[in-house]
């Protein structure tokens, strides 16, 4: 710890920071543009200016930049130096010479930064009387709209896309006061991760496409802390209502999970919220003809099922509170989890390993921290595209080693990566196809998962003798002792994956983690990815070997006849056959859903449940993180949270429930963390929902009735539907949005930091709840994939895509823009021989699936990836070896908005 | 010596009494007489009271009375929809949503004024940064039923400038719309051609 002294008070500070960090983390107001918590600072923007003095006799001091100068022990700076106030107004007054005066039609306006720090330097009128310099727009894409006369040259949003996630097309172009931020052509931008610069530009150059349909400002939005569905991470989130529609989502800080950003699907793919396919009324369907029914005759229906045997089939991506009360309502040993018993294997293993003290699982911000890592057989960008960007941290751990060693701080950006140029830590990924993650991987395995799993095996021998051996091919004997022993070498390493693989790899995954352990004596992190966002607690909560195959079958066995599903699409999950065969044979289907389904067209009882943001919930992310997301809006219809429907008690609560599941269900102790302590609230007041500026609320109404409604009122959580109460000023992981006096934009989220980018003031959020258990497991035996009898078919393996492999928010319009038609991807070498051309549509096996072919030059002969589209092709029907038919070439459905860096060019 | 003192005082006291009333009778007469003689006077004076609704008020043109939208002088809405009248509100009556048409210029896809709820502050005309809501001195809105105070888009919006003839934001701004590109706002450059290596 260091002490500075800034305006005559001195502080306790961190001297690894700069004096702008410092300045921020003690709560002082210090205009800045350019410098951002995650990207380090570059001392572009000259905002930050500060006085600093030699010393206590030192009275002249000097202007210094505070993002450039580090917080020494000792040094004296002053803020409030007239000098250095004139200096930062001057400065704004230059970056505003050519701003456009359109505020009034700008969508940042209200929560813009360059508005607050305009406000906090004072400049307030325009003395330039020259031309303004104009820049033209482009289009960017369904997500992002462009605005380029707005920029002042911060450089924030190329440092972001360029340099913290990776993106190739967005660049700096142009030189002195012509400097422009765009693509090379128009064209949508490519990464996915682009909803960020959203945040990331202090003023409206980006701004959010979706939100601007349907605009609101940031104050009329009614907001509250909720969690991303679109995978399991478990991305906090603030989703925003108005008029009764989700309008936008915004990123709500957690130091642990996703820090400062999230992808594009969790931005972009809410609207499946407004769509016109929600379920808005119970029914009864007789013959196909529906009837309406009361939510006294629903409850009945569900009493009547308490009483006769029901099977209950839950989802992973309902709440636990939704599985919980089915599993009370049809009882443990009826309740099946709705999953494919691959995926449901893998769920199991997840969790058992997460109990396994050789093993960590590691969260986002851990994740940044390893210095060596391996993808095994998981295309995380387009699985759980936050961790992605993770990864792209970690692989600069290299850099800031080698900073360290020169003592160079590690905010010092531009320095760092000079030094390292393009020195990363290694990354090895091992995978069926050329993954998104490629141009940073130290090594690419790509070839069938049989291989691959042979390679991991290998990898863990290599690393501990103990470990069963395997024998790679020769020509990869060589990368798995070096990736062998980077492994060994480093001081944090990860081995990273998820269900694509199947249970296999991820037994290979935990041989190596264990095999690590063994050498190191302590837990090696190993994180292991699920695919939807309730997949763990789902998978806590189901019994072994209850999985979706194991319902089907009983049901087929003619064992039951009426069953319940909850939020699940099983068309998604099992052979669209079997299902269809067993829906068939039940005598009353009750599915309980928020959108339509191909399952809720089968429903003889149609039940309508609320969306994410309509409800309080808690999910389990893939480290075993549960998280609480409060209620946002009311739902104006029938819905109501599946729980209360399920539920045969009246009385009952969020809370009551999550204190039952916590003391009832096994692992779920702890559970009850979660929920906020209303003990701390001031004179017991509620949270807000809404902002202190929200408008219209005695004129949104009235063309219904002059005769305001009294405001709602929530029985279930500490926050209002109003703007009554006292908004938390310290804990904001319970906040309506960020905003702190002169700070309107997300930036605010310093004021509720312990320390600038650190955790919040209230500490981490979310309860873990995979407890250690005693005993370490050893060694997984060697279980290899079956090898191909015959070399004639392809190799299938499943490939994934960040819009559309999601069947909620594939939904979304913006998102159903950036999908793509399903495609198979093949070496150049098997559609030669296979008299296949890019763009040709094909039909899969004999089945009656076709896919448009994708040549790909980095995949491997013999192998192809084939993405299902939004379940336009069904995956559990297809054998592990296909053969392909042309059927003809169709241009119209091509590859468009396909992404990827080896497309093969040759006769396309 | 004591006694001699408080003659002298008592005798003081009775001059004082009776000058005050005195004094008073003498006010109190005038004052009397003087307001009867103004009354009467009165009548003689020329009414400030007009023969309201016969005979119309001048109104002056800055008085706050019944909300206006208007429009730019080429005849096209001057609301952006930009919701700071609806911040500044402090009974909250106006509520709207914002919406594009395609020819890139914002406006209210609806506009919704609570009469009712109304205070005639005028801080939603300060507020406007494109002179669009106006308060206009016409203050006869009085309605049997208070439904009918709800006034829409429909009802607000007049085919006129209202009270600032020339302001058209859109002429200042640098946001294109169509007919007005880039650059060809009021003291703007033309756009920068980023491929030139031209200083």
């Amino acid at each position: 710890m260091a002490k500075i002294v800034i305006d005559g008070k001195t502080y306790e500070v961190n001297p690894a920071n700069n004096l702008l960090q410092e300045c921020l983390s003690q709560g002082l107001d210090l205009p800045y543009f350019c410098w951002h918590p995650c990207m380090g600072s570059v001392g572009a923007c000259r905002q930050c200016a500060v006085k600093q003095f030699r010393n206590a006799e030192d009275t002249k001091g000097a202007l210094v930049m505070a993002c450039m100068t580090p917080a020494n022990d000792g040094a004296i700076i002053s803020i409030e130096d007239p000098q250095a106030q004139k200096f930062r107004a001057q400065v704004i007054e230059s970056l505003m010479i050519s701003h456009p005066h359109d505020c009034p039609v700008c969508e940042e306006g209200g929560e813009c930064h360059l508005q607050d720090m305009t406000q906090m330097s004072g400049h307030n009128y325009r003395r330039y009387d020259k031309k303004k310099v104009t820049h033209n727009n482009q289009y960017l894409g369904p997500f992002i709209n462009h605005e380029m006369n707005r920029c002042i040259t911060c450089y924030r949003c190329v440092r972001f896309y360029d340099d913290y996630a990776g993106g190739t097309d967005l660049s700096a172009q142009a030189s002195h006061h012509h400097v422009y931020f765009g693509r090379h052509e128009e064209g949508v931008l490519e990464s996915e991760f682009s909803g960020n610069l959203v945040e990331v530009c202090p003023t409206g150059v980006f701004t959010d496409k979706v939100f601007s349909e349907h605009y609101s400002r940031k104050w009329d939005l009614q907001t509250a802390p909720s969690v991303c569905v679109g995978c399991a991470v478990g991305c906090n989130t603030t989703p925003g209502e108005r008029y009764g529609s989700l309008r936008r989502i915004v990123n709500r800080y957690n130091s642990e999970v996703n820090g400062y950003f999230l992808c594009d699907r969790g931005r972009f793919g809410f609207e499946f919220v407004n769509s016109d396919e929600r379920i808005r009324e119970a029914q009864h369907v007789v013959n196909g003809s529906s009837s309406p029914l009361t939510d006294a005759q629903v409850k009945s229906v569900f009493a009547e099922l308490k009483s006769a045997q029901a099977i209950g089939i839950g989802s992973p991506r309902a709440s636990n509170e939704a599985n919980y009360a089915l599993r009370c309502l049809v009882g443990e040993e009826n309740f099946y989890a709705g999953m494919s018993a691959a995926e449901f294997d893998c769920v199991q293993l997840h969790i058992q390993l997460a109990r396994d003290p050789a093993f960590h699982i590691p969260s986002v911000r851990e994740i940044e921290q390893a210095d060596a890592v391996l993808i095994l057989g998981e295309d995380v960008t387009n699985v759980a595209p936050r961790i992605a960007l993770a990864l792209r941290q970690s692989v600069r751990n290299k850099a800031k080693e080698l900073a360290a060693a020169c003592k160079i701080p590690q905010w010092q950006d531009a320095a760092v990566r000079e030094l390292a140029q393009r020195q990363n830590s290694p990354l090895c990924v091992l995978s069926p196809y050329a993954t998104r993650l490629d141009d940073i991987a130290s090594d690419c395995v790509i070839d069938s998962y049989a291989v691959l799993t042979n390679v991991a095996y290998a990898i863990a021998s290599a690393i501990a003798p103990a470990a069963p051996e395997a024998k790679p091919a020769r020509e990869r004997a060589e990368l798995v002792q070096r990736v062998a022993a980077q492994l060994l070498s480093a001081r944090r390493p990860l081995i990273i994956a998820g269900s694509s693989g199947g249970a296999v790899m991820l037994r290979a995954a935990a041989n190596i983690a264990k095999a690590l352990q063994g050498s190191r004596h302590s837990p090696v992190d190993l994180c292991i990815l699920a695919q939807e966002v309730n997949s763990v607690g789902l998978g806590m909560l189901a019994g072994s070997g209850q999985n979706l195959s194991a319902a089907l079958a009983r049901i087929a066995r003619g064992a039951e006849s009426r069953a319940i599903v909850l939020e699940n699409d099983l068309f998604l999950r099992a052979e669209h056959g079997a299902v269809a065969a067993a829906i068939d044979k039940l005598e009353q289907l009750v599915v309980v859903d928020h959108i339509a389904t191909a399952t809720t067209q089968r429903a003889d009882y149609l039940v309508p449940s609320t969306a994410f943001s309509e409800h309080e919930a808690t999910y389990i992310n893939y480290e075993g993180r549960a998280q609480l997301s409060y209620q946002v809006n009311r739902c104006h219809s029938q819905a109501q949270p599946a729980w209360r429907w399920l539920h045969t008690q009246s009385d009952m609560h969020v809370a009551n429930l999550v204190d039952r599941c916590a003391a009832e269900a096994a692992g779920f102790a702890g559970l009850q963390a979660v929920l906020p302590d209303t003990s701390q609230f001031i004179a017991g007041m509620k949270i807000p929902r809404q902002s202190h500026r929200y408008s219209g609320r005695t004129a949104m109404k009235a063309n219904l009735n002059v005769h305001e409604p009294k405001q709602a009122v929530d029985t279930e959580s500490p926050m209002a539907f109003s703007m009554e109460g006292i908004p938390s000023q310290k804990n904001a992981s319970i906040l309506g949005a960020a905003w702190a006096p002169q700070w309107n934009s997300n930036q605010s989220i310093s004021k509720f930091q312990a320390e600038v980018n650190g955790e919040l003031k209230q500490g981490s959020v979310g309860a873990l709840l995979l407890q250690k258990q005693a005993a370490s497991g050893g060694f997984f035996s060697h279980d290899l994939l079956a090898r191909p009898a015959s070399n004639d078919g392809l190799q299938l393996a499943i490939a994934y895509q960040i819009f559309g492999s999601d069947e909620l928010s594939a939904r979304s319009p913006a998102i159903r823009e950036r999908m793509t038609a399903p495609y198979i991807s093949l070496s150049p070498a098997d559609a030669r021989s296979r008299g296949l051309a890019q763009g040709d549509e094909v039909a899969i096996a004999d089945t009656k699936f076709t896919a448009t072919v994708c040549i790909r030059s980095r995949m491997q002969d013999g192998t192809a990836a084939l993405y299902c589209g939004a379940n336009e092709i069904d995956q559990f029907s297809l054998p592990t070896q296909v053969e392909l038919s042309k059927t003809g070439f169709n241009s119209a459905r091509g590859m468009r908005g396909l992404i990827v860096s080896d497309l093969h060019e040759e006769g396309y | 010596m004591m006694q001699k003192k408080a003659i002298q005082g008592k005798k003081h006291a009775t001059n004082l009494v009776e000058t005050i009333m005195l004094s008073l009778f003498k006010d109190t007469f005038t004052s009397q007489v003087k307001t009867l003689y103004q009354v009467f006077m009165h009548a003689f004076v020329k009414a400030d009271t007009v023969e309201y609704p016969e005979e119309q008020p001048y109104m002056f043109p800055r008085w706050r009375g019944r909300i206006i939208l208007s429009r730019d002088p080429d005849g096209e809405e001057r609301c952006v929809a930009c919701n700071l009248c609806a911040c500044a509100c402090p009974v909250d009556c106006i509520a709207l949503q914002k919406a594009e048409t395609e020819d890139g210029r914002w406006y209210p896809e609806f506009f919704r004024i609570n009469f009712s709820r109304c205070i005639m502050c005028g801080f939603c005309e300060e507020a406007c940064p494109t002179n669009a809501i106006q308060l206009t001195p016409d203050f006869e809105m009085a309605e049997y039923i208070r439904q009918d105070m709800v006034w829409e888009k429909e009802d607000l919006l007049i085919n006129g400038t209202g009270k600032y003839h020339d302001y058209n934001f859109y002429r200042v701004a640098g946001m294109a719309i169509k007919g007005k590109g880039k650059g060809m706002a009021q003291n703007e450059a033309p756009p920068v051609n980023v491929k030139s290596l031209l200083p």
